[in-house]
């Protein structure tokens, strides 16, 4: 599947949803699925800055394809970053590179969206996008 | 029930902003430890200063000038009658807490040489330890700290014993921000000055709940923040004793805090303009007495009777929730409950009880060191101003049980 058709995909998945409740609690759920970083890669040089939480990222290639794992000490925060990686990873760098992230204000997470929010949104979706830019150079 | 001489719903009613929704439902704001809000009686001081007087202060002849510098040097007596300081001029404005300390550091640096120690508490605002840490840099000081124990207090014996003739400065809250508690700042005040130290004590999380009188405690320096305590942000006041006050160096340069100044020398304006170069916040000085006005006339007795009602029963309420661990559980403390529920992030909690519309914060409340020492990622912290319900309590417990089913 191409990353619209994943973020189609989740889209639909939170229009079943009427209230924020429900929507969240389909967050922390997705971050129980999330494919979890490995012990050694959760360093403090695998943080990403500008979240009140820890949360760890951790990029390699597969073949072309990105592949990403994470974790996170916050529940809401590891539901947050399982919906971005579900979108990203097994992707090819390029394909990360041109996403855009409107979903994220279609399932009702707007107001994570804003730069000035603690919990650091935009910090992933740029770290993402930055591993994806290095992996690029190097398939190159 | 809470018992209250105050009539706290006519209190509510002062406040316009404590009438609004959040995510859908009535605002139930419990981050007053961050800032307070303002009551229609400030805000109209605002809108008047605006509407009728506005115009810069002290060197004006005119009528609009004279009005200002008028209200804004009635403003800084208000301060001083309030907090018992013996000279108007000993009560320097700033843009708030943060540059007041700043002032003083900066202010100590020609003081202070290597082999001299500061000593700062172990829970101390990051605005109250950073300062001293350049000022140890530039002068090749030591900063030692004074420790606290598990229930947020410190260590009175280990203070007593880290006195001693080096000692030039110490440092340290009348109440902690993070935890709440109130320190014992007399007995800090006098053994410093038996060492020979003088001290500064950072008012800021006190002034809300406690009306200090600086002459009595016979402390050196004292700070505040104006929007602390129901006034504006971006200004707040250094007290400083007059003979430190002489003594330090101006902080800043600039129009106002000069008496004549020619190209090859200048010479500084007398207390207090010698501390303020430039234009100064004025609306926000004249506010910040019209937010003392109002305090008063409610009466500090009964604030801190009735906050200590709610302190007492929000945390009743809040520990019949398994899990749930309050830290600083000192004697002596103010409305500020700072907690963690087993398993659960703070910033979750934090999350889920915005969408409830309470408001509450998390973090490291800009005191990792303390944080550290309890080893947690932060806390959530509720505070509680007199204009708080015993209502609101309830609805946090609630809100704190509900992102508890959500999130364990």
């Amino acid at each position: 599947m191409t990353i619209k058709e994943i973020q189609e995909e989740i889209v639909d998945e939170f229009s079943m949803f009427d209230d924020w409740m429900q929507r969240y609690e389909y967050m922390i759920e997705l971050g129980k699925s999330l494919p979890l970083i490995e012990e050694k890669y959760k360093t403090d040089d695998n943080i990403i800055k500008g979240c009140q939480s820890k949360v760890w990222v951790h990029a390699e290639l597969q073949g072309d394809k990105l592949v990403f794992t994470a974790d996170s000490d916050a529940i809401i925060t590891k539901g947050i970053i399982a919906i971005l990686i579900r979108a990203f990873s097994h992707q090819k760098p390029q394909d990360i590179i041109d996403a855009n992230v409107d979903f994220i204000d279609e399932i009702g997470l707007k107001e994570h969206l804003s730069p000035t929010r603690a919990n650091g949104l935009v910090s992933m979706i740029k770290q993402l996008k930055l591993y994806a830019v290095a992996y690029q150079t190097q398939l190159k | 029930m809470i018992e209250t001489t105050l009539d706290i719903q006519t209190i509510r009613k002062d406040f316009p902003i404590l009438h609004r929704k959040v995510n859908g439902q009535p605002l139930v704001y419990l981050d007053n430890a961050a800032t307070s809000q303002t009551p229609q009686q400030v805000i109209d001081v605002i809108v008047d200063y605006y509407q009728g007087y506005n115009a810069n202060i002290h060197r004006g002849v005119h009528t609009l000038s004279q009005e200002a510098t008028d209200a804004y040097e009635a403003a800084r007596q208000k301060i001083q009658t309030h907090f018992n300081i013996a000279k108007a001029h000993e009560v320097i404005f700033t843009s708030g807490t943060t540059d007041a300390i700043n002032l003083v550091a900066n202010g100590f640096t020609s003081f202070l040489k290597k082999g001299d120690e500061v000593l700062v508490s172990a829970m101390e605002h990051h605005s109250n330890i950073v300062p001293w840490q350049m000022l140890c840099e530039r002068t090749g000081a030591t900063l030692k700290v004074i420790p606290m124990n598990l229930n947020g207090e410190l260590i009175m014996e280990e203070y007593h014993k880290l006195l001693s003739e080096k000692t030039k400065l110490v440092f340290c809250n009348h109440v902690s921000n993070a935890l709440g508690t109130i320190n014992p700042i007399k007995e800090i005040i006098d053994a410093a000055h038996q060492a020979g130290a003088a001290v500064l004590i950072d008012g800021a999380q006190a002034a809300p709940h406690i009306k200090a009188d600086l002459q009595a405690l016979d402390v050196d320096f004292y700070t505040v923040s104006a929007h602390k305590m129901c006034g504006p942000t971006g200004v707040g006041i250094l007290y400083g004793k007059e003979e430190w006050l002489n003594k330090l160096p101006p902080y800043q340069g600039g129009g106002e805090m000069i008496a004549e100044v020619t190209f090859e020398k200048t010479t500084y304006a007398d207390l207090p303009h010698k501390f303020e170069a430039g234009t100064p916040n004025i609306c926000g000085g004249i506010a910040f007495g019209a937010a003392l006005d109002y305090m008063n006339h409610i009466g500090f007795d009964a604030i801190a009777q009735y906050e200590n009602e709610l302190l007492q029963y929000a945390t009743e309420q809040l520990l019949t929730i398994d899990g749930l661990k309050i830290y600083g559980t000192a004697t002596n403390k103010t409305s500020v409950i700072s907690f963690n529920i087993k398993g659960i992030h703070p910033y979750d909690i934090g999350t889920i009880v915005d969408k409830l519309g309470i408001a509450v914060r998390t973090g490291h409340h800009c005191a990792q060191p303390i944080m550290d020492f309890y080893k947690i990622p932060g806390t959530v912290r509720a505070s509680f101003s007199f204009y708080n319900t015993k209502e609101e309590v309830d609805r946090l417990v609630e809100g704190v049980k509900r992102a508890k089913n959500m999130l364990l």
